[in-house]
C-alpha cells in the first residue's frame, strides 16, 4: 500500500548494518536528577520499536535523549555512529497531538514544509524539489488534498499524518513518535498504527512511546520496558510477561495467550474482583504480592536476534 | 484646505512618517508575539525600557544605544528567572519590568528637571519626534525585515512550536535573543511616538484584527503590518484635529477597528455552514472538527 520510493535510502538490508542509535551505559536527566540510568539500547536500521512503561519512567527522556535535547550525564549517545550534540541529528520527531497550538494559522502544506526548514535555512522560501518532495510525502499519506487546508480542520487520523509527514519530509534517518495513540479515538488509532508498520515494511527506522500495552505494544516487532533503567527488551512474547510488569508497572497484571495473541489485564485487581477471586489467568505468586525486585535482568530478557531484525521481515 | 493643514507643520509631517514606520513594525513584530502568546512581553518591556531610557539620559549615555541595550537585559533576565527558578514567566516579566519602571520613576523624581522630558515617553507626543527619531526608526525597520526575511522559514517553525523546532535543528535560544534584541529596539523607537503605556496595544490588536480575517501566516503578517501603518498614521491624523495625545489616539482607533473585524468574523461565521472553514479564534478543545 505504501511504498515511497523516496524513503528507499533508509533502508538498509545490510546484516552488518550499524546501529541508527547506540546509547552506551547511559545516564540522563534534566539538571541534576536522573530520569534514565545506565541504559544500553541499541537501535537498528529497519526497527519498530516500542517504548513501554508507566509515567515516568523515561520515555519521554529517552526520545529527547536521542535527539540531543538531555544532559547526558554519563555514557555515551550516538546516531548514526555520530556522538549525539545538541542538533546535528537526523532524526524525524512527532509531538504528541495534544501539544500542538491548533489555533497557529497555518495550512497542511506549510506545516509540512517546516520539515525542510533547515535543508535551507537563509533561504525565504522552498526550492522546488523540496516542494516536490513534500507534495509527494503527503500524496503517499493520503493528505495531499487537504494541503491548503487550515491544520484545524482536519480530523484526528489526518492531523497525525500532517506531522508524520512533516517528520518524513526532512528525510530522517529514524522516525521518533511520543505516544501517537493517546488522546485519539480507536479508529484513528488504529489507523495510525497500520500507517507506522507500512511506513516500516517501507524502510523507515520507527521508536515510539506508549502506555498502552494491548493496543499498542503487544502489535510491535519490539519492545522496550522501561522504568528508570531498562527492565526487558525483546519481541513482545518474551516481554510481555506478569513477572516483567510487575517490576516495570509496580503491579499484577495477568497475561493471557489467546489465539495467539497476548493479553494483559491492566487493572488485574479490579478485574480478579469481578470474578469472585477467582483469577482466570495465570498471575504472580503470592510472593510477588509485598515490592519485590523479580528475577528477570534485563542481560536475561533480552533477545539477540532483534540485532538480525529488519522491517522488511517482520 | 482644512484636512491637508498640518502637513504645513515640519513637526507633523515627521510624526506621519514615524507613524507609518512605527505602527508597521509595531504589527509586524506583534504577529509573532501574539502568536506566541507573548501579549504581555510587549507591555512589560515597554516598562522595563522606560527604565533603560531614564538611566541612559541620567548617564548621559545615547538614548537609543543604552535603552535598547536595557531591554535586552530585561529580556534576557526574565528568561534566566524564569529557568533557574520556580517562577512562572508571567510573575517574572511583573517582577523585572515593573522593577526597572520604578528605578525610572525614582531617578525622575529626585531631578524636577526631568519630569516634562519624559511626559512624552510615558504618554507618546508628535511633538516629540525628531528626525533622529525617524532615522532610529528606519534603521530597526530595515534591520528587522532582512532578518525576518531571511530567517523567515526558522521563524514560522520556532513560533510554531518552539520545543519541537529544537529537535529540528533549529537554533530556537539564538532566535530568541534575537527577537528580544530586535523586540527592544522596536520598543525604544516606537516610544516617544505611541508613549510606554500605549505600545502594548500597538502591538497586539493589529496582529489580532489580522487573526480574525485571515487563516494563513503569510497573509496575517502582511495584513497585520498593514492595518498596524492604517491605525497608527490615521491616528496621529487625529490625533491633530481632537487634541488627543497620539498615543491614546492611535490606540483608541485601533480598539475600534477590533471590535469591528470582531463584528464581523462573528457574522460571517455565522453564516457560513461550517464554522471551522473561517479564519478566527474559535477555541475548539480537541483541534478536530469531526
Amino acid at each position: 500500500m505504501l511504498h515511497p520510493p523516496e524513503l528507499e535510502h533508509l533502508h538498509r538490508p545490510d546484516p552488518d548494518a550499524r546501529p541508527v542509535v547506540e546509547m552506551r551505559n547511559v545516564t540522563a536527566g534534566y539538571n541534576k536528577s536522573k530520569v534514565l540510568q545506565d541504559v544500553d539500547l541499541n537501535i537498528m536500521p529497519g526497527d519498530f520499536v516500542g517504548l513501554l512503561g508507566p509515567s515516568g519512567s523515561g520515555k519521554t527522556t529517552l526520545l529527547r535523549v536521542i535527539l540531543g535535547a538531555v544532559d547526558v550525564q554519563k555514557g555515551e549517545v550516538r546516531v548514526n555512529e555520530k556522538p549525539v550534540r545538541g542538533r546535528n541529528n537526523r532524526a524525524g520527531y512527532v509531538p504528541q497531538l495534544e501539544t500542538i497550538d491548533w489555533n497557529f494559522p497555518v495550512t497542511v502544506e506549510e506545516t509540512v514544509m517546516m520539515g525542510r526548514t533547515m535543508a535551507n535555512p537563509w533561504l525565504p522560501w522552498y526550492r522546488k524539489h523540496e516542494k516536490e518532495l513534500a507534495y509527494d510525502m503527503m500524496q503517499r499519506l493520503g493528505i495531499a488534498d487537504l494541503a491548503k487546508r487550515h491544520i484545524r480542520q482536519l480530523s484526528g487520523g489526518q492531523q497525525q499524518r500532517v506531522f508524520l509527514a512533516r517528520a518524513l519530509a526532512s528525510s530522517p534517518d529514524l522516525l521518533l513518535l511520543d505516544e501517537p495513540t493517546s488522546g485519539v479515538d480507536l479508529k484513528t488509532r488504529d489507523d495510525v498504527m497500520h500507517l507506522l508498520h507500512d511506513l516500516n515494511h517501507a524502510g523507515v527506522t520507527i521508536v515510539l512511546t506508549t502506555h498502552e500495552i494491548n493496543a499498542v505494544a503487544v502489535h510491535l516487532p519490539r519492545i522496550v520496558c522501561l522504568n528508570g533503567s531498562i527492565v526487558a527488551d525483546g519481541p513482545p512474547h518474551r516481554v510481555i510477561t506478569p513477572h516483567i510488569l510487575l517490576e516495570v508497572y509496580g503491579a499484577e497484571m495477568p497475561v493471557i495467550q489467546y489465539h495467539g495473541m497476548t493479553l494483559v489485564a491492566e487493572s488485574a485487581h479490579f478485574w480478579i474482583d469481578r470474578n469472585g477471586g477467582e483469577p482466570l489467568a495465570t498471575i504472580p505468586d503470592e510472593s510477588h504480592r509485598e515490592p519485590v525486585i523479580p528475577h528477570v535482568h534485563p542481560t536475561t530478557a533480552n533477545v539477540p536476534e532483534h540485532h538480525h531484525h529488519h522491517g522488511n521481515s517482520a | 484646505m482644512a484636512l491637508l493643514e498640518p502637513f504645513e507643520f515640519g513637526f507633523f509631517v515627521r510624526a506621519i512618517i514615524a507613524a507609518f514606520l512605527v505602527g508597521g513594525l509595531c504589527a509586524f513584530m506583534g504577529t509573532y508575539i501574539v502568536l506566541r502568546s507573548m501579549s504581555y512581553i510587549g507591555h512589560g518591556l515597554a516598562h522595563a525600557i522606560f527604565g533603560g531610557a531614564v538611566v541612559s539620559s541620567a548617564m548621559s549615555f545615547n538614548f537609543f544605544v543604552g535603552a535598547t541595550l536595557w531591554g535586552f537585559l530585561s529580556a534576557l533576565l526574565i528568561a534566566w528567572t524564569t529557568r533557574k527558578n520556580p517562577i512562572g514567566s508571567d510573575a517574572a516579566i511583573g517582577i523585572v519590568t515593573t522593577a526597572s519602571f520604578a528605578l525610572g520613576i525614582a531617578i525622575i523624581s529626585r531631578k524636577h528637571g526631568f519630569t516634562h522630558d519624559f511626559e512624552a515617553a510615558l504618554w507618546g507626543s508628535v511633538l516629540a519626534v525628531e528626525r533622529a527619531d525617524i532615522i532610529a526608526i528606519a534603521v530597526v525597520s530595515i534591520a528587522v525585515a532582512v532578518v525576518f526575511f531571511f530567517a523567515y522559514k526558522m521563524f514560522l517553525f520556532n513560533t510554531f512550536d518552539a520545543d519541537v523546532a529544537r529537535f529540528y535543528g533549529i537554533p530556537t535560544a539564538w532566535m530568541d535573543a534575537i527577537f528580544a534584541l530586535m523586540l527592544a529596539g522596536t520598543v525604544v523607537v516606537s516610544m516617544r511616538v505611541l508613549g510606554v503605556t500605549m505600545i502594548a496595544a500597538a502591538v497586539v490588536i493589529a496582529p489580532i484584527v489580522a487573526r480574525l480575517l485571515t487563516n494563513s501566516f503569510v497573509k496575517m503578517t502582511v495584513l497585520s503590518t498593514l492595518i498596524g501603518i492604517m491605525c497608527s498614521v490615521t491616528g496621529i491624523y487625529m490625533s491633530y484635529f481632537i487634541n488627543v495625545s497620539s498615543g491614546a489616539s492611535v490606540v483608541l482607533l485601533s480598539a475600534v477597528v477590533f471590535v469591528a473585524a470582531l463584528g464581523w468574523s462573528r457574522i460571517r461565521r455565522h453564516l457560513s455552514r461550517s464554522p471551522a472553514e473561517e479564519p478566527g479564534l474559535s477555541r475548539l478543545p480537541s483541534g478536530s472538527v469531526d
